[in-house]
């Protein structure tokens, strides 16, 4: 019990260990690992539906009339495209076009921004847009007694509306709206981590709490499964998304990052623009891609080879429950990242074959597109 | 949790399977549990000498790998084929099924200084506390 004695805990803690989570210790938090099994709950996620508490991630507020302009100087995307009710992927990135980290912004009315950032770079986060606050734009990290209910699947639609009694279902794509009677500054939104559909719901606790209960009473008989973050790990790697900390961090750029198509160098100015243009001239050197191996599964820091020579490492690796072989991420020298490219990653002292691949490495597909 | 009366164990999880020619070895239903989601089993080739104590396996969960020790020393005489094949016959069937190696003992005496399964279930039961 010592190694839990000093985390934080979730406004859903007591609901996790009536439901029998194993926990582990995570940025300072005490989260869910797993409930019964991570390849079970991932498998759920994929063909029904799973619920995640996500509430050791940071909630920022960023509010005013240049709210929008402010986040805009900071974000390597064009913030100006994002309209009300709409959230967008992008990036915090520093003068050498570093990441600082990846986020997702909320614009829930037109001076009110939703900010979304890592649990591990919420102080930093918080700091770094506080020292950009104006009269006209503020910042508030409004974390503290907040929840953030990610239902995930398949079967989500269905499911959130029963349990919200609100009709989200027309709700697109990284769209958002409120959550009236849920609490002050409620909402719901189409995004997630898993590349399946879902849903994540941004409140209070206490409401958070009531939501919770009603989504596993609810869902039981739909196949629904609270899952941990093990499943969430394994969910977001096989839907190709990159973990911060983890896949990139401060000496990685978007473009290395293969998110250059979150970066606007149209924009007028924003922190990290000089840096990012004179790479986007030049051409990365190096770039991380996806890998589908065979054997052991690819661990953080396996080093990577091209014919006997050293190319990269690998960056993050699990193995994918749907394709049933081990797949990762790895940062590597552009002259081994084209996709097929047939590469080695060493496990334990040898040599594995594993190829270079596009992600996602996983792709729901529609029902209606589906062949028989 | 389960513990065969018949088999001898290690402190790390592991037991053995005593016969007239071979000791089989796999992990306790302890230690599948703990592991819980098993993806990944590599096991020592037929021919190779192990150490009693040494790592000679090793078992990946979807989280992390863990080295399997040799409870005896030995030659190895057989690798189970199923288990690499299809690595959750560790979790379902830890036993049997989800068996990992044989060896060939070259200090039988060492059989002696195993846990039986009275002690074995006694030293999990007290790590759970």
């Amino acid at each position: 019990m010592t190694e839990t004695a000093n985390l934080q805990r979730t406004g859903l803690y007591e609901a996790h260990l009536a439901l029998g989570a194993k926990t582990t210790p995570f940025h300072g938090w005490e989260m869910p690992l797993y409930y019964t099994s991570i390849l079970d709950e991932h498998r759920s996620v994929r063909s029904a539906a799973g619920l995640f508490d996500i509430s050791h991630m940071g909630q920022v507020w960023v509010s005013g009339p240049d709210a929008q302009a402010m986040l805009d100087g900071l974000v390597v995307s064009d913030l100006t495209q994002v309209a009300e009710g709409r959230a967008c992927y992008t990036m915090l990135v520093n003068e050498q076009g570093g990441i600082l980290d990846d986020i997702i912004i909320y614009r829930v009315a037109a001076w009110d921004y939703l900010v979304i950032v890592n649990c591990g770079t919420r102080a930093k986060d918080a700091q770094w847009l506080g020292t950009h606050a104006t009269s006209r734009a503020s910042v508030d990290d409004i974390s503290d007694g907040r929840a953030i209910i990610a239902l995930q699947g398949p079967k989500s639609a269905g499911l959130m509306e029963a349990a919200l009694e609100l009709h989200v279902n027309p709700l697109g794509r990284f769209a958002a709206m409120p959550l009236p009677g849920w609490g002050e500054r409620a909402w719901v939104s189409r995004t997630g981590y898993t590349g399946s559909d879902g849903f994540e719901c941004f409140l209070p606790d206490a409401f958070a709490r009531r939501l919770w209960t009603r989504l596993i009473e609810g869902g039981k008989a739909a196949g629904l499964s609270p899952a941990g973050l093990g499943a969430r790990d394994t969910l977001r790697l096989e839907a190709g998304l990159r973990l911060y900390g983890t896949d990139m961090d401060e000496t990685t750029t978007p473009f290395e990052a293969d998110l250059g198509w979150t970066v606007a160098l149209s924009k007028p100015a924003f922190i990290g623009k000089a840096a990012l243009s004179r790479q986007k001239a030049q051409g990365v050197t190096r770039r991380l891609v996806g890998l589908v191996g065979q054997g052991p599964v690819p661990r953080h820091g396996c080093p990577i080879m091209l014919e006997g020579r050293d190319v990269g490492v690998v960056t993050s690796g699990t193995y994918s429950p749907m394709l049933e072989r081990p797949i990762g991420f790895g940062m590597v020298e552009i002259a081994a990242s084209r996709p097929e490219t047939a590469l080695q990653v060493t496990v334990r002292h040898r040599a594995y074959p594993a190829t270079v691949v596009k992600p996602p490495f996983w792709r729901h597909v529609p029902a209606h597109t589906a062949t028989t | 949790m389960q513990t065969p009366q018949e088999l001898r164990y290690t402190k790390t999880h592991e037991w053995a399977k005593v016969t007239p020619h071979e000791i089989a070895v796999g992990i306790t239903a302890h230690a599948q549990e703990e592991l819980r989601d098993v993806v990944y089993v590599e096991l020592p080739p037929v021919g190779k000498v192990l150490k009693q104590g040494e790592p000679a396996a090793v078992v990946e969960s979807v989280k992390a790998a863990f080295d399997i020790y040799a409870p005896v020393s030995g030659t190895v005489t057989r690798a189970n084929a199923d288990v690499t094949k299809s690595p959750q016959l560790v979790n379902t069937d830890c036993y049997g099924a989800g068996w990992f190696f044989a060896v060939q003992p070259s200090q039988p005496a060492e059989v002696e200084g195993l846990l039986t399964a009275e002690a074995y279930a006694k030293l999990i039961a007290a790590a759970a506390h």
